[in-house]
């Protein structure tokens, strides 16, 4: 693998990661020797068709399913600590708010689970929405907000208890491509402000080139790593970035190695996501 | 430095379930229940010699069901068939009345409120008024039964009536099919879901409305009279017996109802194995 | 969440909107009524029906003023009205109850749900109301107070709707919510308490809807056997007995038995209505 050379201390460490759903052997291989570091402070994104196991990565870091064979460690624990330990927040791809809470109370939920001190509850998760531009929106229910407010509410609330590392699982996969390109200007300025880890699972190239300071490029059947590609691209990133020449090199680059795969393999992806 | 991955965590979030018990077991928890409750009540009936007018023993229930077998399944298909035509009146007329009333909107949104409402009133309470109007034989109980179908089935006919999307109609539009064509290929088959629903519902209520309309009154022969008759000169055990029949007549009804639902619609998402 | 997209200004003229639907409601109600009685005494007159098969309105009315013993018609029939409602809404709270936990503990002891569960839905597919006349003799039998008999008849007919549909809300949450909980590293009681208690009451009381008329139904089943001195189900036999002599009182006991049903589905309404405010307005039907 090509992975970079990192300087800054790493918070995430996959080492030759295997997952099959099923029996092994007979079952579907969902990842195959994944080996991967993500650095502190870094954006990373992971980007492949559907079936290429990105998904399915992201959550064996978070500890919400578990690697067949292999060795993960996040902050140099094993993500079952890291999970309880609060040291990320996850976010989905449908923003899961609980619909009888309102925003507010939505954001104060992991704060409320985690035991915080409950005077700082309100305070905490009032900062989160003003910093998501949600503050004049934090008594009302989540059907009252649209599909774009109601995922930079699940953004705040993932922020309210200040994990270390952001998860996130194509958290913009189901918006129209403006608000999705707003949403990436606001997550940009977000992660700029609070310094977080980032890990961000999408299917759109330019989303993941956009964003991300490193992008795993991923193949399907089985999912493996196909390529890392560092983004040279420089930070703070706006709407021009999108039409540099560099952008579209890069871009044009992720497609390259994604099309060589299929052609290699001889196989084009079909079926649903794992 | 990687540390050694944990045990599986708790939730499978991609939605893997773990694969259920297979067709033999899915039988095994219900008999043992059905065995040990029986049992149970055998024993604490002897035990704590509890009087026979207040609980027989399943056995004694058993014996009479079996001497009285002739008798008590001619009551029972007596009082069905009272279920069964009140059934058919009452949903084929709810269901002309859903038709009916799903054409408008304005309609619907006026009567709908108002069957909802004739819902929740206890119908039984007219069960005496039926015997003045239909006599103290089977036809006040058929009215009643067929009242206690009538209001369930036109809710959900209205509402599986205009259940279709906005998209799916349109779809017909496109095609420009006529309205016979868009009632029948797609209004139809998705009303079916809910009609069965009710359907079901009703061959429970028809039962129930049958035999609460024989406790006002009527001709020995038909389990609800016989019920109260015998409950009430305190042959508890005989009238245990009808009920057992009542159950058996009413989950074949219902069991009945449930298979020409799956021959109607093998498509349907409550077909599906379950996992 | 597809109905999400609303924005949320839409809310307001929602509102509007749903008080525009009252109102032309309340007219449809009233015409209702309006066409109900000019059917009523239209067809008694072009028939010619007899008063015990159909009474003119006002004597319904008139059935009600009446005197007896023991006070105005209207005011025994409410008291008798009260009784009722009485043993149906203690019936109610105790199959509520019974109902609610046996769904909890179905959600979290497989084995129970596997053995118990295939009993809860057959007990409802026969009509094992039939069995209303032998609890009345039975446990009036072994000395309980005669309520009792037809409160436990109403909660017979309440437990089921709830443990169905309770079960069905506690099992219906989505699964990234639970895996959000679990990404807290949440305990099992506050995954309980946040997320399925929570997603369960829209589908509870969907079910109290249900059970209020099942529980009225049940009490006036109750005191329908021989032995019975209070309640709409004896003024009920009574009224049929004297229909020729009386005919307005049997219709004053079937509409203070309806009165009763749709109070007791109204209150219970309006409860959900306050407790499950957060929930997009649907189609209310």
């Amino acid at each position: 693998m090509d992975a970079q050379p990192v300087t800054e201390p790493i918070m995430i460490k996959i080492e030759q990661v295997n997952k099959t759903f099923g029996e092994v052997g007979s079952g579907t291989i969902a990842l195959q020797d994944i080996t991967l570091d993500v650095a502190q402070g870094e954006f990373v994104s992971i980007v492949g068709p559907s079936g290429c196991g990105k998904s399915t990565l992201l959550r064996i870091i978070a500890d919400l399913i578990s690697p067949s064979s292999g060795s993960v460690s996040v902050l140099e624990k094993s993500p079952r600590q890291a999970r309880l330990d609060r040291d990320y927040g996850f976010v989905f791809q449908s923003p899961t708010l609980l619909e009888w809470r309102s925003v507010l109370k939505n954001v104060e939920l992991p704060l409320e689970v985690m035991h915080g001190a409950k005077a700082e509850w309100k305070t905490r998760a009032l900062q989160m929405l003003e910093m998501v531009g949600l503050k004049d929106f934090q008594h009302h229910y989540p059907w009252q907000l649209s599909g774009g407010m109601q995922q930079r509410a699940s953004i705040a609330r993932a922020l309210a208890f200040d994990p270390a590392l952001l998860l996130m699982d194509e958290p913009f996969g189901a918006l129209d491509e403006f608000t999705r390109e707003r949403m990436n200007l606001e997550l940009l300025n977000i992660w700029e402000k609070t310094h977080k880890t980032l890990v961000f699972v999408t299917h759109s190239i330019a989303e993941a080139v956009f964003l991300s300071s490193r992008v795993v490029v991923m193949t399907p059947r089985p999912g493996k790593i196909a390529t890392v590609i560092p983004v040279d691209l420089p930070y703070p990133r706006t709407f021009e970035t999108r039409e540099s020449d560099r952008f579209f090199e890069l871009v044009t680059q992720v497609r390259e190695t994604l099309k060589e795969e299929f052609v290699g393999s001889g196989t084009l992806p079909l079926g649903g996501d794992v | 430095m990687g540390v050694p991955v944990a045990a599986p965590a708790a939730v499978d979030a991609t939605g893997v379930v773990p694969k259920r018990a297979d067709g033999d077991n899915r039988w095994l928890a219900p008999v043992l229940v059905f065995v040990v409750v029986m049992l149970l009540w055998e024993a604490a009936v002897r035990l704590m010699q509890v009087p026979v007018f207040i609980l027989p023993p399943p056995s004694a229930i058993l014996s009479v069901f079996v001497a009285d077998a002739g008798m008590l399944l001619l009551y029972g298909f007596n009082t069905f068939r009272q279920a069964i035509i009140g059934f058919a009146i009452g949903c084929s007329g709810g269901i002309v009345v859903a038709m009916i009333t799903a054409r408008s909107r304005t309609l619907s949104d006026v009567l709908v409120p108002f069957a909802v409402a004739s819902n929740s009133v206890p119908i039984v309470a007219l069960a005496p008024l039926a015997i003045v109007w239909f006599g103290i034989g089977e036809g006040s109980k058929i009215a009643i039964v067929a009242l206690m179908c009538f209001f369930p089935t036109l809710v959900s006919g209205v509402r599986g009536l205009t259940a279709a999307s906005a998209a799916e109609v349109e779809l017909m539009r496109s095609y420009a099919a006529s309205e016979w064509e868009t009632f029948t290929k797609l209004r139809v088959p998705t009303a079916l879901p809910y009609l069965f629903s009710a359907f079901k519902i009703c061959s429970t209520l028809s039962m129930i409305g049958a035999i609460v309309a024989e406790f006002f009154g009527g001709s020995v022969k038909y389990l609800g009279v016989y019920i109260k008759t015998e409950a009430n000169i305190l042959h508890t055990t005989e009238a245990w017996s009808a009920i057992v029949v009542a159950c058996l007549v009413g989950i074949s009804f219902y069991l009945a109802i449930v298979l020409v639902e799956r021959a109607l619609m093998p498509w349907h998402i409550s077909q599906r194995r379950e996992e | 969440m597809a109905k999400s997209l609303a924005i949320a200004d839409s809310a307001l003229s929602r509102q509007s909107t749903r008080n525009g639907n009252q109102v032309r409601r309340v007219v449809a109600f009233v015409a209702i009524v309006v066409i109900l009685v000019v059917l009523w005494e239209g067809a008694k007159a072009l028939f010619a029906l007899p008063d015990y098969k159909l009474p003119h309105i006002l004597s319904i009315f008139e059935a009600l003023a009446r005197p007896t013993p023991k006070g105005m018609t209207l005011w025994v029939l409410l008291g008798d009205t009260l009784y009722t409602g009485g043993e149906a809404v203690l019936g109610f709270v105790l199959g509520g109850v019974t109902g609610f936990l046996l769904a909890v503990l179905f959600v979290h002891v497989k084995p129970a749900e596997r053995g118990l569960l295939p009993y809860v839905i057959a007990s409802q597919t026969v009509p094992i109301i039939a069995i209303a006349p032998m609890i009345v003799v039975g446990i009036g039998r072994m000395g309980a107070p005669p309520w009792l008999a037809k409160s436990i008849i109403a909660a017979y007919l309440t437990f089921f709707p709830v443990t169905i549909n309770v079960l069905r809300g506690l099992t219906s949450v989505h699964q990234d919510q639970l895996a959000l909980m679990h990404s807290y590293a949440a305990s099992k009681a506050q995954i309980f308490f946040k997320v399925r208690l929570p997603a369960s009451v829209p589908f509870l009381f969907t079910a109290l809807k249900i059970s209020a008329t099942a529980s009225v139904i049940g009490a006036i089943i109750g005191e329908l056997p021989v032995g019975s001195t209070r309640g709409l189900g004896v003024q009920l036999v009574i009224g049929s007995q004297y229909n020729t002599f009386n005919p307005g009182f049997l219709w004053a006991t079937i509409l203070m038995a309806a009165l009763l049903g749709l109070v007791f589905y109204g209150i219970v309404a309006l409860v959900e209505r306050w407790v499950v405010r957060w929930r997009a307005p649907i189609r209310e039907d």
